[in-house]
């Protein structure tokens, strides 16, 4: 399968990119990686006429320690984010996360700004940095924003982004010891989740989200707040499915999904990783 | 639009159409069948071949991505007749029945190792989750992988 016909642009930095895609309006998209655009665009079911190429922006991979939280830059591929120290030492969840993102093969293209702009539901990104409760910063011709996480997700692969925004960071808050867990359950290597739980706990804070339980990824605030007063995890983790609206597919279906959210928040939370 | 690739060493400048993807170019521009194509929405690794060093999955990346990169196929592995130590320990160990995934099992299996050179058992079963052997001969392509770890 081949891509419908395409121009392709190459930017050397951010506001290049922006001002090429500002020139194109709804008919470009950015190209990182291609782990999510591409795949689209074989089905016919994306037909950009424009690809503008952000790869070679090398200034947006990095992750740097910032104080309280983790910066890292749209660009960093998931093998990168993956085995960095500093993710593993302050948002190990977002490592571990990144670990279960496809395959090695996918992991050395993908990038962490590629996933979250795609805005995917089913994505395994999304969902952690949700449940981190992450910032995204995005540059527009009129300059930068901050977005936070629970605000992004607007819809089924609609994200708050506009055509001509870029993500270009993705912060992390330390995670100061808290314990988490990520648990994907799927039937195949490398799937997608059929439901995917990113939680972590510290003492009766926490944050809780679903992967592929609804349109966009949820957060899970029903159980956040039965923690906070004080229920225990096997309670919180019956509330999992409270703001989900799961659908039915081949794999599963909705009841089926519910199921899967109320124990995989439970074995997340009761996760003794630190 | 103009790339250059170095494929297996050689330096290639190609017009090309900006859609063509990255395993098309190997095999229909440059010749190389070596690398195949299999389920062609990355999903099987059959098609994996190494972009400076690390292995991707060749049906989902452009040609233009891979512009100024180094390329190596399964073409580019043995050096003078002699075959790559992975390819070896393949052929050692019975790592292939049809024969169809073995080019990018062997590529991402290489991969595998340069990140991680004495890998356990699960963690080449881990590894080499992106690529799918339809004869499901899986135990051989593990053994063959911690034979050539063994024989660095």
């Amino acid at each position: 399968m081949i891509p419908a016909p395409f121009d392709y642009k190459r930017a050397s930095s951010a506001e290049e990119a922006i001002a090429l895609v500002g020139e194109y309006g709804d008919e470009a998209k950015f190209l990182a990686g291609g782990h999510s655009l591409l795949p689209l665009m074989k089905l016919r079911l994306a037909q950009p006429a424009v690809l503008v190429d952000i790869a070679r922006i090398t200034d947006l991979s990095y992750i740097r320690d910032a104080g309280d939280h983790i910066a890292i830059g749209a660009l960093t591929r998931h093998m990168d984010v993956e085995k960095s120290p500093i993710v593993l030492q302050h948002a190990p969840l977002l490592a571990n996360a990144a670990s279960h993102v496809g395959d090695p093969q996918v992991r050395h293209r993908g990038t962490i700004g590629g996933s979250i702009a795609h805005a995917d539901s089913a994505s395994d990104l999304p969902a952690t940095t949700l449940a981190l409760g992450a910032t995204y910063v995005v540059q527009g011709p009129n300059g930068v924003r901050e977005i936070p996480a629970n605000e992004f997700y607007v819809g089924f692969l609609e994200s708050a982004l506009a055509p001509d925004e870029m993500l270009t960071e993705i912060r992390v808050p330390k995670m100061n010891g808290a314990t988490w867990g990520f648990q994907k359950f799927n039937r195949r290597a490398q799937d997608w989740a059929i439901v995917g739980v990113a939680a972590w706990k510290r003492g009766t804070e926490s944050g809780v989200a679903l992967v592929n339980m609804g349109s966009v990824p949820v957060l899970a605030t029903s159980v956040a707040q039965a923690i906070a007063s004080g229920a225990s995890i096997s309670e919180a983790a019956e509330l999992a499915a409270a703001e989900a609206e799961p659908q039915s597919d081949l794999n599963a279906s909705a009841e089926y999904r519910v199921h899967l959210a109320k124990v995989l928040v439970r074995r997340a939370l009761e996760s003794t990783n630190a | 639009m103009k790339v250059t690739i170095t494929v297996n060493g050689q330096t290639h400048e190609s017009d090309i159409e900006p859609r063509t993807l990255l395993v098309q170019y190997v095999r229909d521009t440059l010749g190389l069948t070596g690398t195949n194509i299999g389920c062609d929405t990355s999903s099987c690794g059959a098609c994996s071949l190494h972009v400076n060093g690390e292995s991707v999955k060749s049906c989902t990346m452009l040609a233009a991505q891979a512009d100024g990169c180094e390329v190596t196929t399964i073409e580019g592995l043995a050096k003078d007749g002699v075959m790559h130590p992975m390819q070896t320990a393949f052929m050692e160990n019975h790592g292939l029945q049809c024969g169809y995934c073995t080019p990018g099992m062997v590529m991402a299996s290489i991969s595998l190792l340069k990140e991680n050179p004495n890998p356990t058992e699960e963690e080449v079963r881990i590894g080499l989750e992106g690529n799918l052997c339809r004869c499901t001969g899986y135990h051989n392509i593990v053994k063959s992988v911690l034979a050539a770890a063994q024989a660095k």
